[in-house]
């Protein structure tokens, strides 16, 4: 998995509340077998017309925007279908890091798994770096994981929370299914235990 | 001993390593696996030779583009990556060695179907799948819910779930239901009153007489739709009627293995004194039988109302409804009962069910429908057989009904079973996103007896004027 320590990126203001997966990546994009190649979809039905034709008003198609790697949204951030396909839609964009109020739970642990950073401040926070990122590609934020801030780009800092151990994984790279089997042996236990106590399982 | 919830409970004998800082490894039970969310988590395994820890805890089954036409054995029904996606799973439950419902099976379905018919959900378990509707499960007391494809992989290679441990939250719906309302009618009032993220970071748990009073079917619907309210998961405590349900089951245990199973079932209930992080009473008798105006399932109304503007809300909210108004083509003022319906939907793991059908049914009798296409699909090729069986589908064809195959089809419209733009959906699934049934369709939320009785006067209709 791809590391993220730190970020200084245009970003795209969607100020929109319960942006679901849906939104994201439309069910039609999800007949792949592959994890790649679906930023171009990213949002599809709201960037392109019925002729595939993009769509100039929304926002990743601005020119100041369609190199933006940070996305600030509204409240209920990826709300919806579990698909892993809208993080990979976002990052396979080149978007890393999104800031809203907040999140749906599966979305938000997906985003880990991928290298983004999803960021949840108060709403008065996000209503500051919205305005800051309609200023457009000069308005470039900066995103330190490691000091757990956003910077907009009037040098404004804000303060983040975030769980230690997703901070460890995503900042170096972990895989979490390496990290699990170092752990094998408790599995191990636990499943010899549970084939005693509950052997119908 | 402290007391617990039921959540707790479940949760603490699944805990097979802990972290000082809280995070766990969650042992899974059972793990449920379709063709759309886990090829790249099996394509994972493949490229860092790993295996499927638990292959007997893993079962497969086909569900979200397979074609509901009654020609599907022929592979030309399915497009090109559609038949990519199945073949996939074909092969990686051939290859990993996992139980698998094949679509020529009759037992094939919706997961969330199949899970519970054939005896693989049973109470007390932990039960993932790479589908957020995995909640359904919750209404056997099973701790259920929905992970991303990274989890899928990770589940198949360790059997465990990195988790940390949610909130509690009790919500209670006392006394009785009036005649007409439903568990659709209970659970999407519930995200009416809480809101799409009023669940974010808790596990449900409903209770209540009315919840009690529900059949097992009826709480698989409730369950469904805690995600829609943000939650992690939705859960209700097993009684009797849930082993029931289980009892000789093709995968619930048998004999002594049984009585012991029944043993530990009896103690998973909340205790009295049990801590909530949240709690929601509603009145049972309170509850209307509603339907969603809008395109979040929180756009609740009773059927009796009429279509709020923009201006009624607050906040963000006066944006999204403005625009939710706008996509849905309707305006403010205009009486629910009044909206004119397209198509009408049955089905899906929220309203699949035998029960749901039968209510279905039940309205249909003798009557035609008067929309333009109107289809059910059964939730399983088993009940569809037990339908056939017990006459309802005669009653759905004379009614002008399609009478399809197992699948999901319109509710998230992955095959050809799909909305135009500007095509109305009365439909008994469980969301009414931009697009989700075909881009610029449109879609009212409902019960079957609800949906129903929309065929049958091509507008939103109050069931109870059918009754
Ligand atoms: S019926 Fe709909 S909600 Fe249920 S699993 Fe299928 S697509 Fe998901």
């Amino acid at each position: 998995m791809d590391k993220f320590e730190t970020l200084t990126g245009i970003a795209a203001p969607m100020p929109l509340i319960n942006i679901d997966t849906d939104m994201i990546i439309p069910k039609q994009f999800l007949k792949t077998i592959k994890r790649s190649g679906l930023g171009v979809n990213l949002f599809d039905e709201m960037r392109y017309d019925d002729d595939g034709n993009e769509i100039p008003d929304f926002v990743l198609n601005k020119p100041q925007y369609r190199e933006a790697e940070v996305l600030v949204a509204g409240d209920n951030f990826g709300c919806g279908s579990s698909r892993e396909h809208a993080p990979w839609a976002i990052k396979d964009f080149g978007i890393r890091c999104v800031i809203a109020p907040s999140y749906a739970d599966i979305f938000y642990n997906n985003c880990f798994k991928n290298g983004i950073l999803p960021i949840a401040l108060p709403q008065e926070q996000v209503d500051v770096l919205m305005k800051d990122a309609e200023k457009g590609a000069n308005a470039r934020m900066t995103i330190d994981l490691e000091a757990q801030t956003v910077t907009s780009s009037d040098g404004e800092v804000f303060s983040f929370e975030v769980d230690a151990f997703k901070k460890h994984c995503l900042m170096n790279g972990l895989d979490d299914i390496g990290l699990t089997m170092e752990k094998a042996a408790s599995i191990d236990t636990f499943e010899a235990q549970a084939s005693q106590s509950r052997p119908w399982v | 001993m402290s007391p617990k919830t039921l959540y707790d409970k479940i949760w603490d004998a699944h805990v097979a390593h802990e972290a000082d800082d809280g995070t766990c490894l969650l042992y899974i039970d059972r793990h449920l696996v379709h063709e759309v969310t886990s090829p790249q988590a099996f394509e994972g395994l493949r490229m860092t030779n790993r295996t499927v820890r638990a292959p007997d805890k893993t079962i497969a089954v086909p569900d979200h583009n397979v074609p509901t036409t009654l020609d599907r054995a022929n592979a030309a029904t399915m497009t090109e990556d559609s038949r990519i996606q199945v073949e996939a799973l074909d092969r990686n439950a051939k290859d990993f060695g996992i139980h698998y419902y094949p679509v020529s099976d009759v037992r094939q379905g919706i997961v969330h179907i199949v899970g519970p018919e054939q005896g693989w959900t049973l109470p007390g378990m932990t039960v993932v799948c790479g589908d957020s509707h995995t909640a359904t499960h919750g209404a056997f007391g099973a701790l259920a819910h929905g992970i991303g494809t990274s989890e899928v992989e990770h589940v198949l290679a360790t059997q465990t779930l990195i988790q940390k441990k949610s909130k509690n939250m009790k919500v209670e719906i006392t006394g009785k239901l009036r005649p007409g309302v439903t568990a659709k009618d209970i659970t999407l009032s519930v995200i009416g009153a809480t809101g799409t993220a009023g669940g974010t970071g808790y596990v449900i748990e409903y209770c209540g007489e009315a919840i009690r009073d529900l059949s097992m079917e009826g709480r698989m619907t409730v369950c469904n739709m805690a995600i829609e309210g943000g939650a992690r998961a939705g859960l209700i405590a097993p009684d009797e009627k849930t082993f029931e349900y289980c009892m000789g089951r093709p995968h619930a245990p048998k004999g002594a293995q049984w009585e012991a199973a029944m043993d530990w079932w009896k103690t998973l209930y909340s205790d009295d004194d049990a801590a909530w992080d949240k709690v929601l009473t509603i009145k049972g008798e309170d509850i209307a039988p509603v339907v969603t105006w809008g395109t979040s399932p929180e756009d609740v109304l009773p059927i009796t109302a009429s279509v709020p503007a923009a201006e009624d809300f607050e906040g963000g909210k006066v944006g999204a409804a403005q625009r939710s108004l706008d996509y849905m083509g309707l305006t403010a003022g205009t009486p629910l009962n009044e909206v004119e319906i397209d198509t009408v939907f049955i089905g899906s793991c929220t309203n699949g069910r035998i029960e749901d059908l039968r209510a279905a049914a039940e309205i249909l009798k003798g009557k035609k429908i008067a929309v333009k296409r109107a289809m059910v699909v059964p939730g399983s090729g088993l009940v569809r057989a037990q339908a056939e069986e017990e006459g309802l589908a005669d009653i759905f064809k004379e009614a002008g009904f399609e009478w399809r195959l197992a699948g999901c089809s319109m509710c998230l419209a992955m095959n050809p079973d799909q909305l135009q733009p500007g095509e109305r959906c009365a439909a008994t699934s469980n969301r009414n996103f931009e697009g989700r049934q075909g881009r610029g369709g449109r879609t009212h939320l409902m019960s079957p007896a609800m949906a129903a009785a929309a065929a049958v006067t091509g507008k939103l209709t109050d069931v109870r004027e059918m009754m």
